[in-house]
């Protein structure tokens, strides 16, 4: 009996000093600057890139890139790791000093932490003038990340499918939308609208919506100050949006069972005529019509049906932003990536994207904005961490799937309940939290 | 479980009488010895067990006792801040009541595996071969099973097409409503532990003297009474514990919600709703004050029912 307390006492002790040895990290170095090397031959080192784009990795277009930057760069090496649960594997490798030289900002760390994790890349002030969504990793004036490419949020949808339904220009209110949408459906027995609802991230684009209706660039600001849901709002229109498309069966019959990767065919082979993405998502859909046999070039995309002063606006915004680990010993070699990547590279423009360069052109996908005069918007998100830490204390999640499942199960009559209601629900949450948070 | 490795890791010590030269310090060594092996064949498992069982747990009880967001390097002491947060907010023990789904499955899965066993424990034709069709899915992973049966479900999925052959035409969307979403993913919940509780079952039949059949035969007893008055009683602690199992899984369950739906349309059970508290909203305090909830209240669910049905020793003989 004696001994298997002593046993009982033995555990307990070595559990507690694991439990204690197992919880945060030193974070000794916060406050470190990553600056740009001088001489391109005399950065020497070997960085560990961590990239989302396994895609990448594997097919060697990452390689080519470090070869590439090792022409300007001669003493670095460049190694990469590409996680194919970036955001899970990543966040938890945060705990320990092992989480590359250069990685990508996952979502989940706060603003506030930023000068905790990463090395700063210099402050905001000199670094706005030549590049796009400094703000968006701006704290207290230095700038921790910068992200390659920027993407517009928008419709991705089937150019055929829209003209055959008698529809050529982009509707200008959502009630036009809705209109077109019922057209598809009425002329071509397309799906009109398409929520990959299974697949949840797609529906969180949704958020994106943000800034196109007010044309206002501190829609951000409006965010953390105001009711998200309040009549006229942002995200209310575009959340009434998808609500009437659901509630007004143009949308697919069942969407608890939608796969994204088969839809992204559908859409090219004009199965499915519209899906709210972003630009990011015309490139995916063109090789998919490659690969379906159909016409790349009836992958149209248009903006969100609201304008502002007979105006249509976009807003840019950053893809996940690349900064260099503040434990990383070769802080000069990692910058010098980073930059090379952003400046370089090239690799904006082989994902069709927006440069992040404030003067480069814009890319093909998007001319036909550059024709109908849509307004290209910077948000201001200074206010974005708090943003974040309302959407998170709320429990509402603006950024997570769960809140959009629940719209359009209300449209679709598998919840009971009235948008209104729904939605000044949702508005009475995130006020709740912004002022137990005290902003 | 500990017990009997303890017994089958000790080796015994031989009782052979000392050699006559031998001294007594070498005699205590010896014992010294036999004493410290069992600990040294013990010393891996118990450092694996540890590591990977009672360090996460004792880790996840102080957490639930910290504002730590999962990341950040800072955590601050918050006492029984989330304990009260949790208890405070009765939405987020709602999600029990999907649990009563999976319950009333776990009573067909029993009264099934049950029903099974028993016809398998008689001479049947291609007994072994039914066997194995019916423990097959649970040594499936459960993520595969998830995305299987979301194709079976899909529209104009399999269940669909079968329906269809049958000359059923449905267009129902099965993962659609909450009532029907929630029998959906219960039945294959079903599907998948029905092979665990059959074997325990069959075992436990087995394990019943074969002369007492015999000998309830000879006195003309059916097949049901049989089963009535050797088989129920034979099995009972085997069939207790079944029905803990399945009251704690029901409270439990993760996996085939989780992938089939992610708790979308009425689906979100306890288990799901900590997940998302821990790595959507960043709130790994409050989710793992949940976590510690949830472990008490299946702890004491088994001390109720153990109340209620006491363990009695069986004696058919």
């Amino acid at each position: 009996m004696n001994r298997r307390t002593a046993l009982a006492g033995s555990i307990a002790a070595a559990v507690a000093l694991l439990a204690s040895a197992c919880t945060g990290s030193g974070g000794s170095a916060t406050g470190a600057d990553a600056e740009a090397p001088d001489d391109p031959s005399q950065v020497k080192g070997s960085i560990t890139v961590l990239t989302h784009r396994t895609d990448l990795v594997q097919d060697g277009t990452m390689k080519k890139y470090a070869a590439e930057f090792n022409k300007t760069y001669p003493g670095v090496t460049v190694k990469f790791e590409g996680l194919t649960d970036y955001e899970g594997e990543v966040k938890i490798r945060m705990n320990t000093e092992n989480y590359g030289d250069v990685l990508m900002i996952p979502a989940v760390i706060e603003k506030k932490d930023y000068p905790k994790f990463f090395a700063s890349l210099g402050t905001r002030k000199e670094r706005s003038a030549e590049y796009r969504f400094t703000d968006y990793s701006t704290v207290d004036g230095k700038v921790y990340g910068q992200s390659p490419i920027g993407v517009v949020p928008g419709f991705v949808y089937n150019k055929k499918v829209w003209a055959r339904a008698g529809v050529t220009d982009w509707p200008t209110t959502p009630a036009e939308f809705l209109d077109a949408l019922k057209a598809v459906k009425a002329k071509t027995g397309a799906v009109p609208y398409y929520t990959n609802f299974k697949d949840m991230w797609p529906l969180t684009q949704w958020t994106n919506v943000n800034g196109s209706v007010s044309c206002d660039t501190k829609a951000t600001t409006k965010l953390a100050e105001g009711d998200p849901w309040a009549e006229g709002a942002d995200l209310r229109v575009g959340d009434t949006l998808l609500y009437d498309i659901v509630r007004g069966g143009l949308a697919e019959k069942d969407p608890t069972t939608t796969n994204w990767e088969a839809s992204k065919p559908r859409l090219a082979k004009g199965e499915i005529a519209t899906m709210w993405l972003g630009s990011w998502a015309v490139v995916q859909m063109r090789d998919a019509a490659k690969q379906a046999g159909a016409d790349p070039a009836d992958i149209g995309f248009m903006p969100f049906p609201a304008q502002k002063n007979g105006v249509f606006c976009a807003v840019a915004s950053p893809d996940y932003q690349q900064a260099v680990n503040v434990n990383s010993d070769n802080k000069q070699a990692a910058r010098a990536w980073i930059d090379w990547f952003t400046d370089k590279s090239g690799y904006a423009e082989a994902n069709l994207a927006l440069s992040p360069l404030k003067d480069a052109p814009l890319p093909d996908i998007l001319t036909p904005y550059q024709e109908a005069g849509v307004k290209l918007l910077d948000l201001d998100d200074s206010k974005g961490a708090e943003v974040k830490s309302i959407d998170n204390s709320s429990e509402v999640g603006i950024f997570k799937p769960d809140y959009r499942q629940e719209l359009v199960d209300l449209a679709r009559g598998a919840r009971k309940g009235s948008l209104d209601d729904h939605l000044a629900g949702l508005g009475e949450r995130w006020a709740e939290a912004r002022d137990a948070l005290g902003s | 479980m500990t017990d009997t490795t303890r017994k089958a890791a000790r080796p015994d010590v031989p009782a052979a009488p000392l050699a006559p030269g031998r001294t007594e310090p070498a005699a205590r060594r010896t014992r010294r010895r036999a004493r410290v092996t069992p600990w040294l064949f013990l010393a891996v498992p118990l450092a694996l067990l540890l590591t990977f069982t009672y360090a996460p747990i004792a880790n996840m009880v102080a957490y639930s006792f910290t504002d730590w967001d999962g990341v950040s390097p800072e955590l601050n002491w918050t006492g029984a801040e989330n304990y009260t947060e949790l208890l405070t907010r009765s939405e987020l023990f709602e999600v029990f009541l999907v649990s009563g789904y999976y319950l009333v499955a776990s009573v067909v899965q029993i009264v099934l595996a049950l029903y099974f066993a028993t016809v398998l424990s008689f001479d049947a034709r291609f007994r072994n071969f039914f066997k194995g069709v019916l423990f097959f899915p649970y040594l499936i992973n459960g993520v595969a099973i998830g995305f299987v049966f979301l194709y079976f479900f899909q529209d104009g999925g399999t269940l669909d097409s079968v329906l269809r052959l049958l000359g059923v035409e449905s267009d129902h969307a099965w993962l659609g409503t909450p009532f029907s979403a929630n029998t959906s993913l219960a039945g294959v919940s079903v599907w998948r532990y029905l092979g665990l509780n059959f074997v325990l079952f069959l075992g436990a039949i087995q394990s019943i003297p074969g002369e007492l059949y015999e000998a309830a035969e000879i006195d003309g007893a059916s097949r049901w009474q049989q089963f009535r008055y050797i088989i129920a009683p034979g099995i009972r602690p085997v069939l207790s514990l079944s029905v803990i199992l399945s009251v704690s899984g029901s409270l439990s369950v993760f996996e085939i919600p989780y992938i089939m739906t992610g708790g979308a349309t009425g689906t979100e059970t306890f288990v799901i709703q900590t997940v998302k508290l821990a790595f959507q909203f960043n709130k790994t305090g409050l989710a793992s004050a949940a976590a510690v909830v949830l472990l008490l209240i299946v702890l004491a669910v088994t001390w109720v029912q153990r109340r209620i049905v006491p363990d009695e020793k069986v004696d058919l003989v």
